[in-house]
């Protein structure tokens, strides 16, 4: 292993560890999932022993957005603008079984899946999804953020100043 | 329940047919307009022509005895799959705030001509009812002000409602990822 890639793994796993423990989340909540994330929320289940205790409700300002409810053909659009308008690096998790599949809501008006309108790193199914299931799928959330690859500046911009820095060493 | 009994729980009973002159006074006063009615358990339901609708729903919220302020409801029905002609019927429910007392009033519609007056210049609150049913039933309201869709995007194509509207027929309006 070279130094300069020494230097990256290590600086990638210090911020991978810095952005697990401060999850900004923008809750796009639509249905009765929200009573249950209210509950992930307050003291007694305490997302904030997580690091995720804190809801942004801007997208500008947020990591994590959770998608919480049915989402309807009708709100599609609003939905994938307030993904476009999160900056990177950001997740998307899909809370409740309506925003994994569309749930028992087979019909006319619903999204299949809110897969078919933006990429989602992680699916909480339950109908709605007990806390303690929320809290389990934000610690595998936790772990993917953590061995993924840091990107600290755009993907572009990155590949150019490693390999000046390679070129350095 | 011994017959003593029985007597004393119909004496408690309200005399309602006496406090419900509704369908009387309508059968007096529009004898050629009405196809039919019947009263069960208290619910009086009449069913009327449509072109004699705003005359009947003028008269039920004018006249003094019956005094119908409130349009509770405005819905519709397909009877496509139960093979009733004509195939809607748009059904009004009425309360009276003075009186207390409701009505059922129903209008039959056929198929190749779905249309009946508005009640907009009666009741504000039947412009955002029928609009709802012309979104999801396409029945058309003559004379209302804005006949837009209310739930439905404007993109959608069709009236969700219809029985013969396939039940899983999606309209994205978002590029949907594969």
């Amino acid at each position: 292993m070279g130094v300069g890639e020494f230097i990256t793994s290590k600086l990638d796993h210090a911020v991978g560890w810095a952005r697990k423990y401060s999850i900004f989340q923008y809750p796009f909540i639509t249905a009765c999932c929200g009573m249950e994330y209210m509950g992930v929320a307050c003291s007694h289940y305490d997302i904030d022993r997580f690091g995720a205790g804190f809801p942004r409700f801007t997208p500008r300002q947020s990591d994590v957005l959770f998608v919480v409810g049915t989402i309807s053909h009708k709100m599609a659009p609003v939905l994938k603008t307030i993904y476009e308008q999160m900056c990177e690096p950001k997740w998307v998790v899909a809370f409740g079984v309506c925003t994994c599949t569309g749930g028992f809501y087979d019909n006319y008006s619903t999204v299949q899946g809110i897969d078919t309108v933006i990429p989602v790193d992680l699916y909480i199914p339950g109908c709605p999804p007990r806390p303690e299931s929320v809290l389990d799928g934000l610690m595998l959330l936790q772990e993917k953020i953590q061995n993924q690859k840091q990107e600290i500046l755009p993907k572009a911009k990155w590949r150019e100043t490693q390999s000046s820095v390679s070129r350095l060493l | 329940m011994s017959p003593e009994q029985q007597n004393n729980a119909q004496a408690q009973l309200p005399q309602v047919d006496g406090e419900r002159p509704a369908l009387g006074r309508l059968h007096q006063q529009f004898p050629e307009a009405i196809l039919a009615s019947h009263s069960y358990r208290g619910d009086d339901t009449i069913s009327v022509a449509g072109d004699s609708l705003l005359p009947i729903m003028q008269f039920l919220r004018e006249t003094p005895e019956l005094s119908f302020e409130t349009l509770m409801d405005l819905t519709a029905v397909d009877y496509l799959k139960m093979g009733k002609s004509p195939r809607f019927e748009v059904v009004y429910h009425l309360y009276s705030l003075t009186h207390n007392h409701r009505l059922r009033v129903k209008v039959p519609l056929p198929e190749d001509l779905p249309e009946v007056d508005s009640l907009t210049s009666l009741w504000k609150i039947a412009d955002w009812y029928e609009r709802e049913v012309w979104d999801m039933f396409g029945i058309k309201f003559r004379g209302h002000p804005d006949l837009r869709r209310l739930l439905m995007y404007e993109e959608f194509e069709g009236h969700p409602l219809r029985k013969d509207y396939p039940k899983s027929r999606r309209q994205p309006i978002v590029a949907q990822r594969t």
